[in-house]
């Protein structure tokens, strides 16, 4: 019913150029960042130095990302949330900010931020409280966000990341990231340009999604370490199944607030970074903000306090007229929602209706393996490499996948690592597919894994099975070898007559080694298994050569 | 028929002495015969006859739904009504049909009530006149009164008729007129400052604002968030009871409104006065108050002492901040309540669109009037970074430092406070704007709006008539959530007091004698 009253009232003139850009970024919040000096030696050196050989400058930056929390409904409505679909079919009246609707929390949406905080190491605040930030916007209907402003959910966390360091990249270092806050705030609608009859559309689907805005404090100093801590977020939200966090659907936005300044003096005028909206930008356009603030200053310039957009196609950051930063949001507590409050065992009051309350004690005892414990399990289970704990986890179900090889196969996990990183995820990365879409199950690859440790195949026919697995016609890896007689002869009198043939061949070769030059043994192996197409038993065929040259 | 409370027309329903149909006939045609009180801006007729009918089926069938079945009931056009035009007599929202019904209007329906229609307002329920409508003022029914033409014609400083009607107080005055002028058995308002006492005070009906959160708000288009209660018009204070006992209770749809089930309550004729504590807050004395009505009140308070209650002059002493803070408070939240009106989604939309902002600005100059974009403007700046600490969070502790006054004075052992409504009876229209919509309104919500602050029950007597014939009202204070010692001990004043009826047989044409004898008034 709202989606027609909506319909009549879609299109509003357009907005001015400037504001386009602004659309896209969803509700943020400045805020007064206190520089808070850093004692830390590797900062200085990660920028270059200056061209006048002046003190290298350091890099700060910190992020602010909105996470849209992984949930049926929305954050004050029973709407349902659904990415992709018609719009403004997912609109209920308050949604639509029609005059008397109420907002009633979504306790889900509340779990799902008690979750992240723990999972972040945040002090859970038993009280939090949420707030009107006033500004109009075409797709904010009600004329302020619902958000929490004074006193947020969880506060004062940290976040390890690590990341490859050296100039092989081939040294894995952990750093933190203090967590200042996590708020619970309501995302706004998404407005669409017409150019041609110059109006806005607007969809409010997406007007009221839960968000988390997750704000860390500036302890990073380069894209690559804000990279590495928002796939760290981006995997512990997925972990936790507070929020999908896919960045190309909108589901994590980042901003990040970036300055340079000299070792020891007092932090530079930092510029807000918006519109980065994937993993792959985001180093990107950091490190080009650092290059442009140094560069800005080198050259006797200022560094504003300003909004910018990175442009992905330019691969820089531009200046947005930003009309939001000079914006007074006239906060105000909101008056139709009580206070939030949060409970533990202890403070329980009995004969509490369970379906009313949220009790951190029982959210905490629920909470899954985070990535980095899971990492050290796998380390310490399978006697793999860290960095290749890093990847299993980095491809989602990948190590789900992992594990499930290593179930149904004899092959020692240190060998299977290979088979998965090297071979799998070659393919996957080849036809652009995701684990779960595979079309080798970890059945089949165990399959094969458990032919090449039995013997039945040689190493390099396991990979011509592969090869026809990812074809992905359903035969088992059995099937294929018998089909395609990838088997290894292991039939003595067939092996000895081929390696008869082979050595009448290459009298040249025999005589070599009969005088003494047992390295030219090896070629008469590789002569025997290309004649094989690889399937000889390299161990058979090597012990029938070396009797009959003695012969 | 009309003019007998809602009780009493329940009851001649149920024994089939009148149909539903009927009743709601006669209602509508009263209310034409009385169209010239401007107090509905919409007449919801067919719906209404069709809910009427419906209601007869069940009285056929033995099958009602409550006590308010086939009852006409009013509503102010603040609440929306699912599928009836809701307009907060702005401009904003003129021809705006809701798609969905207040908790609070649902719950009535459920009950059988038959909705005849919406009542006036100042627009967006700003003002205590029920003056500045888009659909222009109420006239207060007693206007044309006998009692009052009889004493105007004494006083003979009248010389045009019409030209001397008096307002209704508002906001919800037409909700206020309706119920005076027997067009409906019970009316809803809402109070915010005291907009549901106040007219009912002016027009002589019992006016209630229940506990800030024990009736759920979710459909009434806000005021202030923080204080608006919806409230109860009804003819008496058993009335009031039977439907504060329909509407209150948790709503999911709003968060504010306590978990606690509500049990509806009848109410005692007899009362052990000796056990009740009264309290007076001098405070009350205010400057402006009428020495009638100061008079009245003091009347009062011996009534219940002789009864043998302890009556106590307490002190409420944060009283005085209260108009200033209150209007720091209203505004910033009116502020923010109306941001929402951009010509987007529902509402007027102005034809001036050259870009988003300019569409904006049109939409909410063309939409509002003068009284809400001023408060608008205030609000946001007290609202402002720089003003927030000074106004909004001092206003806030304040409003605490208010309510901990109450809380002292229950604390100490008082029942119930006793106070007048408003400063004196209603004034002539003429009168009435010779004062701005903001003072007028810190005027008049002078002794209403503390128990909006403080969030407590509050019910308005109509005591008796003044010099000039009109009504007055004293008003009752309560603890929160205690509304039926609140209502028990109101209904033993309106007992004691004999309000008398008002007379309106001059003002129709219409068949039927409302002639009544006055009842033995208590005070002269």
């Amino acid at each position: 019913m709202a989606a027609s009253i909506l319909r009549r009232s879609l299109l509003i003139p357009r907005c001015r150029a400037g504001d386009v850009a602004a659309l896209h970024s969803g509700p943020s919040r400045r805020r007064a960042q206190a520089p808070e000096p850093i004692a830390s030696g590797r900062r200085a050196g990660n920028c270059p130095a200056g061209e006048r050989g002046v003190a290298p400058w350091v890099a700060v930056v910190g992020l602010e990302i909105h996470a849209q929390i992984s949930s049926n409904s929305k954050l004050f409505s029973g709407s349902q949330v659904q990415f992709a679909a018609p719009p403004n079919s997912l609109v209920s009246f308050f949604d639509a900010s029609l005059p008397g609707t109420l907002p009633a929390l979504n306790r889900r949406c509340v779990e799902a931020a008690v979750m992240t905080g723990l999972a972040l190491n945040c002090s859970i605040n038993k009280k939090s409280l949420f707030d009107r930030k006033h500004y109009f916007y075409a797709d904010l209907p009600a004329g302020y966000q619902i958000t929490q402003q004074r006193l947020p959910v969880a506060v004062n966390g940290s976040l390890s990341y690590s990341l490859c360091v050296g100039g092989k990249k081939n040294q894995m270092v952990t750093r933190t990231v203090r967590i200042k806050q996590i708020q619970l705030e309501q995302d706004s609608g998404k407005s669409l340009h017409d150019d041609i009859r110059s109006q806005t559309l607007i969809d409010l689907n997406r007007a009221g999604v839960g968000l988390m805005e997750v704000v860390m404090e500036p302890d990073m100093s380069s894209g690559e370490e804000a990279a590495a801590a928002v796939r760290e977020l981006q995997l512990i939200l997925q972990t936790l199944g507070s929020s999908q966090a896919i960045m190309a659907e909108g589901q994590l936005r980042v901003d990040a607030n970036v300055s340079v300044h000299h070792p020891g003096e007092a932090y530079g005028v930092r510029t807000e970074v918006k519109n980065i909206n994937s993993a792959r930008f985001l180093a990107r356009a950091i490190d080009y903000e650092i290059q442009r603030q140094i560069k800005e200053l080198e050259n006797g310039g200022t560094v504003m306090n300003e909004t910018r957009a990175f442009d992905y196609k330019l691969g820089c950051t531009i200046p947005m007229r930003d009309k939001e930063g000079k914006q007074d949001y006239r906060f105000m507590p909101e008056p139709n929602l009580p206070p939030l409050i949060l409970y533990d065992t202890k403070s329980l009051p009995a004969n509490t209706n369970h379906q009313q309350v949220v009790n951190i004690d029982w959210i905490r005892e629920r909470l899954p393996d985070l990535p980095s414990v899971r990492r050290v399990k796998l380390v310490e289970q399978y006697g793999i490499l860290p960095e290749h704990s890093f990847t299993l986890l980095n491809e989602d179900g990948l190590m789900e996948f992992f594990e499930n090889v290593v179930r149904q196969t004899q092959m020692n996990p240190k060998k299977v690592i290979g088979w998965i990183l090297n071979d799998m995820l070659g393919y996957l990365k080849q036809y652009n597919l995701k684990v779960k879409e595979s079309p080798v199950s970890s059945l089949f690859l165990a399959d094969l894994l458990n032919l090449l440790e039995r013997g039945t195949i040689s190493s390099s026919a396991a990979n011509q099975v592969l090869e026809e697995l990812w074809k992905g016609e359903g035969k088992t890896p059995l099937q294929i070898v018998k089909e395609k007689k990838l088997g290894l002869i292991q039939d003595q009198q067939e092996l000895e007559q081929i390696c008869q043939a082979v050595m009448e061949g290459h009298q040249e070769e025999v005589m070599e080694i009969k005088k003494g030059n047992q390295k030219v043994l090896n070629k008469l192996i590789g002569l025997v298994q290309r004649t094989t197409r690889g399937r000889a038993d390299p161990v058979l065929v090597k012990q029938i050569l070396e009797k009959r040259l003695s012969q | 028929m009309l003019r007998v409370s809602l009780r009493e027309i329940s009851a001649a329903l149920k024994e089939g002495r009148v149909s539903p149909t009927e009743l709601c006939q006669r209602c509508l045609s009263f209310i034409k015969a009385t169209k010239f009180l401007n107090a509905y801006i919409t007449i919801a007729e067919d719906t209404a006859l069709k809910q009427a009918e419906e209601s007869e089926e069940r009285y056929r069938r033995g099958q009602i739904l409550g006590d308010l079945d086939g009852i006409p009931v009013a509503v102010k056009d603040n609440f929306n009504t699912a599928g009836i035009e809701t307009t907060c007599a702005s401009n904003m929202l003129k021809g705006y049909i809701p798609p969905y019904s207040a908790t609070v209007v649902q719950k009535l329906l459920d009950q059988g009530a038959v909705l005849l229609g919406k009542t006036n307002l100042d627009e967006f329920a700003m003002g205590s006149g029920s003056t500045d409508g888009i659909f222009g003022p109420v006239r207060n029914p007693w206007s044309y009164s006998r009692q009052y033409r009889e004493k105007s014609v004494q006083n003979s400083h009248i010389e045009n008729e019409d030209s001397n009607w008096l307002v209704t107080g508002g906001s919800s005055g037409g909700s206020a007129a309706a119920v005076s002028s027997f067009t409906c058995f019970a009316a809803l308002g809402s109070d915010t400052g005291g907009s549901t006492r106040n007219p009912a005070a002016h027009c002589g009906v019992v006016g209630l604002k229940p506990t800030y959160g024990l009736i759920s708000r979710h459909g009434l288009i806000p005021l202030v968030n923080s204080m608006d209660v919806p409230g109860i018009l009804t003819r008496c204070v058993d009335d009031a009871a039977i439907v504060l006992g329909v509407l209150a209770g948790h709503d999911p749809k709003d968060s504010t409104t306590v978990q606690d089930p509500f049990k509806p309550f009848e109410l005692t004729s007899f009362i052990d006065a000796s056990k009740l504590c009264i309290g007076i807050p001098k405070e009350y004395h205010a400057p402006g108050l009428s020495s009638e009505t100061l008079a009245l009140w003091s009347k009062a308070a011996d009534l219940f002492e002789n009864a043998g209650a302890k009556v106590i002059e307490v002190s409420l002493p944060h009283t005085r901040y209260s108009i200033v803070c209150y209007h720091v408070l209203c505004t910033a939240e009116v502020a923010s309540n109306m941001a929402r009106f951009d010509g987007l989604e529902y509402g007027h939309r102005s034809s001036m669109d050259k870009s988003t902002e300019v569409m904006y600005a049109a939409t909410r100059r063309e939409g509002f009037n003068d009284v809400v974009r001023g408060r608008i403007l205030s609000g946001n700046y007290f609202l402002l970074k720089q003003n927030y600490e000074t106004y909004f969070i001092k206003a806030q502790k304040v409003r605490r430092l208010i309510a901990n006054d109450f809380v002292n004075v229950f604390r100490n052992g008082i029942d119930v406070l006793l106070t007048p409504t408003t400063l004196s009876d209603t004034i002539p229209y003429v009168e009435f704007i010779k004062e701005d919509n903001r003072t007028r309104s810190a005027q008049d919500d002078i002794f209403t709006q503390a128990a909006n602050m403080a969030g407590l029950p509050a019910i308005t007597v109509p005591t008796a008539l003044s010099e000039k014939g009109l009504p007055i009202g004293l008003q009752f204070i309560g603890r929160a959530f205690q509304e039926q010692q609140l209502l028990t001990v109101a209904k033993w004043f309106e007992n004691q007091v004999k309000f008398p009826m008002i007379q309106l047989q001059g003002m129709m044409d219409h068949g039927h004698t409302i002639c009544h004898h006055q009842k033995s008034a208590f005070f002269s």
